[in-house]
């Protein structure tokens, strides 16, 4: 494998060795001194045309405790001038030396357009409404690690809420969790969905409350504000009614309903509880584990058969 | 000095013979057999035919000689055999007032490749406000009016545009697209840009306008050229429209009869063009729509941009594909039509359209201006973006072999390609 665009480019196999890979670098990240010298000499170059702090800093770290060379640009795209072409900023840096590039950017394909204009691996931390492959895997992780589960997610029955039309999460979760063997159920209005999703291994629901206490999986995505002024939903507090972790459904989940969010949380809209409170939470794990799973990516990408310390 | 056309087999709206054609000053001066001239153009094997006509061609001066110029985008328009093209007014400045308008007729007789027709803008500064001075530029030669690039959004502003068009002799020519629905668009709206995450750009906002204005044509009397129709509900709306007499005519582009939406998972912005690139189900319709005469008129939309813009994100680069050169190729090669008919969708169709009959797409008979391509149609060639003469590269058939290609296009009686070579 050379690059890491798509959940696609992993088949079920290829995502759980990646996780067990994970498991041998949370085990790394336990140590006294959380690093091995695995990547020493390759350089890692972090391209953030969108800011996202913590993906960005998970990043930095996971090639850090492999002994990597880490660069970390933030490019506003705002601030790229106007007469340089993406594939000129690219260009730019890659002459620098360049054995993978992670890049972030607000529109979705960027990752497939610098992976034809550059020799180094592509990791994509995210673009647009598509992809965020490691979001994915260090969501599988997590469900994993939650309920012990060493093989797939047969008969794991898994809802995802919310603004699936306008996630990257969404697409990239629901073909990892499908590809794993799991039960996908999206949980929006329609006007949240993505125009056709023909093909998709899913199914649909606009009922979240039939749900609740029935999937092993609540997996709430952030809801934006500007999406009220799309004419999307009438207002957040009917969004919230219809579609938010509340109170009264907090109290119909299972203990060993795991709870999920991808950060940053819209507190009061889609999870109007103190998710601290609630048995399943699992938000601050994913955060944990992104590092470990980064690793691993980075390792199987740019470590060339070279073992583990 | 003349000119002799030797050994091809001539089709034209009169039907077809294997004659040889003399030009003499401009004009055919002689249709016959074993005749000579001073110069000779080997036509053994090649269809001999009235000169094409582009109705959407987008030459981008004044304002953006980075992408094409008059002059580079004639040379391409020659080599793929036309000899008039309808330059696009979404220029900077617009081609909303004389003096535009002058000024690209001039830079085209300058080049002297091909005859560049200014379109008019229906609004000032295509901005959808304000009408243009129609009657203005029609007596300075205008006959198209388009605000290309926008739609008339404004259903009251068209109304009065159609209505105001009557009695001037000219053609009012409609980019289909209700903006509100395309606000930030990129790619056909379905199960592609669903999976690729791309923002959707949907059929309706193509054929609500597309409704729109041939309710307008049966209410003002006035008619409407349709352009670009890329779905299939919008050729329905066009059949239905002809059938009951209404004065609406339509083209359709080589890309939007031989390309999808699904091109767009390589994620190359070569591929992004407005209306977008749409399903297996509209190309067929499309292909229907062309054969059974509901659309007029093939017309390229030739949008060159220079590589630095298209190497940008998908929603950031600007949308349009290169076209005059593969035209006829694609015409010959994916439609399954006689040469007549392709012909006729080339030619004198879109010139009718255009009013540009009394120059060009007439038949090869003695006294007509001397406007003919010479193509063969079975020579295959490979296209090769560095090759093609427009000054951008966005080909979206690059490595692609095709069939059919231009040998000669005279103009005004002047060979301006011999031989697949452009000749000045
Ligand atoms: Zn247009
Ligand atoms: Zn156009």
């Amino acid at each position: 494998m050379k690059h890491l665009r798509s959940i696609e480019e992993l088949d079920a196999a290829g995502i759980l060795s990646l996780l067990e890979l994970t498991d041998h670098m949370v085990e790394i990240n336990a140590r006294p001194i959380p690093k091995v010298p695995a990547l020493r000499g390759k350089n890692v170059v972090n391209i953030f045309f969108e800011d996202s702090t913590r993906t960005r800093l998970s990043f930095e770290t996971a090639a850090k405790r492999l002994s990597a060379d880490v660069m970390t640009f933030s490019v506003g795209t705002s601030s790229v001038n106007k007469g340089e072409s993406l594939r000129d900023t690219i260009e730019t840096v890659q002459a620098m030396g360049v054995d993978a590039f992670v890049i972030r950017h607000k529109s979705s394909g960027v990752p497939w357009q610098i992976s034809n204009w550059t020799d180094a691996s592509v990791i994509n931390a995210g673009d647009g409404w598509h992809q965020h492959p490691t979001q994915a895997l260090l969501d599988c992780y997590t469900i994993r690690q939650a309920l012990g589960r060493k093989g797939g997610f047969e008969g794991l029955r898994i809802a995802i809420v919310g603004d699936i039309k306008h996630s990257r999460v969404a697409r990239s979760d629901v073909q990892a969790f499908a590809a794993l063997g799991a039960h996908v159920t999206l949980v929006a209005p329609p006007t949240l969905l993505p125009p056709s999703i023909a093909g998709w291994p899913v199914e649909t629901s606009q009922d979240l409350d039939s749900l609740v206490g029935k999937v092993d999986v609540l997996y709430l995505l952030r809801m934006q504000r500007e999406r009220m002024s799309e004419a999307l939903i009438p207002s957040l507090r009917e969004y919230t009614d219809r579609f938010g972790l509340t109170a009264d459904r907090a109290r119909r989940l299972g203990d060993s309903t795991l709870v999920m969010h991808p950060g940053p949380m819209n507190r009061g809209v889609e999870i109007a509880v103190d998710p601290s409170e609630l048995p399943g939470n699992v938000i601050i794990q994913q955060v944990a584990n992104g590092v470990a799973v980064r690793m691993a990516v980075l390792f199987q990408l740019l470590g060339q058969g070279d073992s583990l310390a | 000095m003349t000119l002799v056309i030797k050994g091809g087999r001539v089709i034209d709206r009169d039907g077809e013979r294997v004659v040889d054609v003399v030009i003499d000053n401009g004009v055919i001066a002689e249709v016959g057999t074993n005749l000579s001239g001073d110069r000779m153009l080997d036509a053994i094997g090649c269809i001999v035919s009235p000169g094409f006509v582009d109705l959407h061609t987008h030459l981008r001066e004044p304002g953006r000689e980075e992408a094409e110029t008059v002059e580079t985008g004639s040379r391409a328009a020659a080599l793929g055999g036309y000899t008039a093209v309808v330059a696009m007014p979404n220029t900077e400045p617009t081609q909303d007032s004389i003096a535009v308008v002058n000024l690209v007729r001039s830079l085209g007789e300058r080049a002297g490749l091909v005859e560049v027709m200014p379109a008019g803008a229906i609004t000032i500064e295509r901005a959808g406000k304000q009408l243009a001075p129609f009657a203005e530029l029609a007596s300075a030669g205008v006959t198209l009016f388009t605000d290309d690039g926008n739609g008339v959004q404004d259903p009251l502003l068209m109304r009065r545009a159609m209505e105001y068009s009557l009695g001037l002799g000219i053609t009012l020519a409609q980019h289909c697209e209700v903006s509100r629905l395309t606000d930030g668009a990129v790619m056909n709206e379905g199960s592609c840009c669903s999976h690729l995450g791309l923002p959707g750009w949907p059929s309706i906002a193509e054929e609500l306008m597309v409704f729109r204005d041939i309710e307008l044509a049966r209410l003002t009397g006035a008619g409407i050229h349709l352009l670009h129709l890329s779905t299939s509900r919008s050729v329905e709306l066009v059949r239905a429209a002809k059938a009951e007499g209404l004065t609406v005519t339509a083209e359709a582009t080589p890309h939007h009869f031989t390309l999808t939406d699904e091109t767009l998972r390589s994620f190359d912005s070569v591929f992004k063009v407005n209306p977008p690139l749409r399903t297996m189900a509209d190309i067929e319709a499309i292909k229907v729509g062309l054969r059974d005469g509901t659309i007029d008129a093939i017309a390229t939309d030739h949008a060159p941009h220079p590589q630095e813009s298209k190497e940008q994100p998908l929603d950031q680069a600007p949308p349009g594909m290169l076209g005059l050169e593969t035209a006829l190729s694609l015409a010959l090669g994916e439609l399954d039509l006689d040469l007549l008919q392709t012909i006729a969708l080339l030619s004198w169709k879109p010139a009718a359209i255009a009013r540009l009959g009394a120059r060009h797409g007439g038949p090869i008979a003695v006294g007509r201006p001397a406007n003919v391509t010479v193509f063969d149609p079975d020579l295959s060639w490979t296209v090769k973006p560095s090759l093609l003469a427009s000054k951008s590269r966005n080909t979206p058939y690059a490595g692609r072999t095709m069939r059919g290609k231009v040998r000669h296009t005279i103009f005004n009686g002047d060979a301006v390609v011999v031989d697949g070579t452009a000749q000045r």
